[in-house]
Formats: C-alpha cells, structure tokens, sequence
C-alpha cells in the first residue's frame, strides 16, 4: 500500500488517555481519495502515485482537468496531489484509498500542510529576534540592529533574517503520533499542532519508526 | 465544525446526573496505586462548573480538618467513576468562591431536598 493520503484539518480537540489525561489532538479528515495516475521509471522517471481528494461538481472542471481525472473515472477532485511511492506497490488508476488501509493507533506520521500567512512581519516576530534595549531613553525597540560588519565584507550575507513575509507557506511537521482513526468517519486524531488553518488541506505520509 | 462537535458529544459519559451549582456530590475517584486500583470518595460542594463538551469540569469544596480543600474534576474523564447527587441547596450565584471567604456557620448552606 502506499504511504499517504491527503487529508482536509478540521480543527482542534482533546481526548482523554487510559490514565484521565487528557491528550491535545487534531481532527483531520482524511480521505477517502482515488487514484488518479500512477506514475514510474518507464513514464516519469520515478514512482509516485496522484491521489485526488475533495469531489467537484462536474460543471467546474476545465477540459484538460476533466480528460486527466476521466482516466479514473471516479469523479473529479478540488485537490490533485502526488505522493511518492518507491515500495512498488500495486495501486491501480482508480482505486479508492481509506485512512483505515494507511493508518493505525500509534503510528508515526508527518503532515505538511500551507501555515496560516502572518502577513509582513518585523524580526521579532518573524525570527524571535530580542528587540532593542527599552530603557535609558532609547527611541527604537523593535528594530532589527546591526545586519552586518563594515568594509568587510562589504555586503548583506545572503539569508539575512530580517523582516518580511511570515506564514503562509509550505510547512512539514514530523514526528507526530496517531492517537486513532475513526473508520466510519474517515477521521484521523493526530496529537499535537498540524499547519494550516481550519478547513487546509493537508498531505499526510507515514514514517517509518 | 459539526464533525468535531459530534466528535466531543462521543466522548461523553451518557450517566452523568445532572448537577447544579451548590449541590452536594460525592465523586468516587479511581486512584492507581503501583499496580493496583481504588476508589476514592470525595465529597464536597460543587461550586463552579466549567462547560464544553466532554471537557466540562466540576469544582468541588469541602473543609477537611479545618483546611478547605478544592478539586476541579474533569466530569467525563475515565478516572471518574461515579458522581451521586447528595443533596441541593439554594443559591443565587453561578460560582460560589465566596465560600472561601466563609469558615464555620457564615459556610451553611440552605438545602432544598
């Protein structure tokens, strides 16, 4: 089987452990996904399989979306994505993918999702940085300080942190930990923070331990 | 956001009585000591609840050899066995933290049944 399957976050939650503690979870909705290419060393170069996730009304299809996801002819899908796939498994275009055929209690999984866009932030924020002292009369607080030496080397070091876009971009979180799946709902209950806001999409690939 | 409220509402116990502001309850407790389990009473009046779910929280006070003791006891959670319902009492307030201020008789409650 392979490896991942795209997931939709629902949002936040708790569920209590065998001892009454209680365990912050995230409730994502995973699946069920379909097939829709399989790609390999002959075709593509290498092996990963394009899962499609979220129905779409037939009418909100473009043409060249409608004849690549009618190869399937499962429908058509608000989410094409690929997931690599090197254990030569024996997915077939078409096939209907569950959390429950993935995911087990306790295994370990990584979730990349789009993080909530802060917009344009200072250093502080963005890099943690201190700030500046408050004290003594000091007009500046916030403001990144030195970004370098003088006449040598003359010049930015490039990937200076400074400030900027914060958010908002493609973010993998790994080593989390499934605390169940809920088959009947198709949910998954990760523990801990996963990116991205409500309603996000999320991709998500089991670790090996 | 439907989803996770049915989710909650799955986690709730369905024989919780259902319990007021300066009743009298007595919550039996599972206590795991090494390898084996008890039952703990505790009893006292609840004086604040904190709702949400299968998350809601009870307050309980009692005065134990003269030193008031509170525990907040998540109502749902698998470490609460049973919760009994001793007795109500009338009161005007929604949280009763004015009882710590209280010692002796100033701390009575009026009970209704």
């Amino acid at each position: 089987m392979i490896k991942g399957i795209l997931g939709r976050k629902l949002g936040m939650s708790q569920v209590f452990g065998s001892g009454g503690e209680l365990i912050p979870v995230t409730v994502i909705e995973a699946g069920p996904c379909y097939v829709i290419q399989v790609k390999d060393e002959s075709s593509d170069g290498y092996r990963a399989v394009q899962l499609g996730f979220c129905e779409k009304k037939e009418s909100r299809v473009n043409k060249p979306l409608k004849g690549h996801q009618d190869k399937a002819g499962k429908g058509y899908f608000y989410f094409l994505r690929e997931i690599r796939d090197d254990s030569a498994s024996s997915v077939k275009v078409g096939d209907e993918i569950k959390v429950k055929d993935i995911f087990d209690k306790g295994d370990v999984v990584s979730v990349t999702g789009t993080s909530k866009g802060k917009g344009f932030q200072g250093s502080v924020k963005r890099h943690g940085f201190g700030g500046l002292p408050a004290g003594h009369g000091s007009l500046i607080h916030r403001a990144t300080g030195s970004i370098g030496a003088s006449a040598y080397p003359g010049k930015v070091i490039k990937g200076k942190r400074m400030p900027g876009q914060m958010g908002n971009r493609r973010v993998t979180v790994r080593g989390l930990e499934v605390v169940d799946v809920r088959v009947d709902q198709n949910i998954l209950l990760i523990k801990g923070p996963v990116p991205g806001a409500k309603g996000q999409i999320v991709i998500l690939r089991k670790q090996e331990v | 956001m439907n989803i996770i409220e049915n989710f909650e509402k799955s986690q709730m116990k369905a024989d919780v009585p259902e319990i007021r502001i300066g009743d009298k309850v007595r919550v039996h407790i599972k206590i795991v000591e090494g390898n084996r389990e008890r039952l703990q009473v505790f009893e006292g009046i609840v004086i604040a609840r904190h709702k949400g779910n299968h998350r809601q929280t009870i307050t309980v006070r009692k005065v134990s050899y003269g030193i008031g003791v509170e525990r907040v006891l998540p109502v749902h959670s698998p470490i609460i066995e049973k919760i009994e319902i001793v007795s109500h009492s009338r009161v005007r307030r929604a949280k009763l933290y004015y009882l710590r201020e209280r010692r002796g008789k100033a701390a009575r409650m009026k009970e209704i049944w």
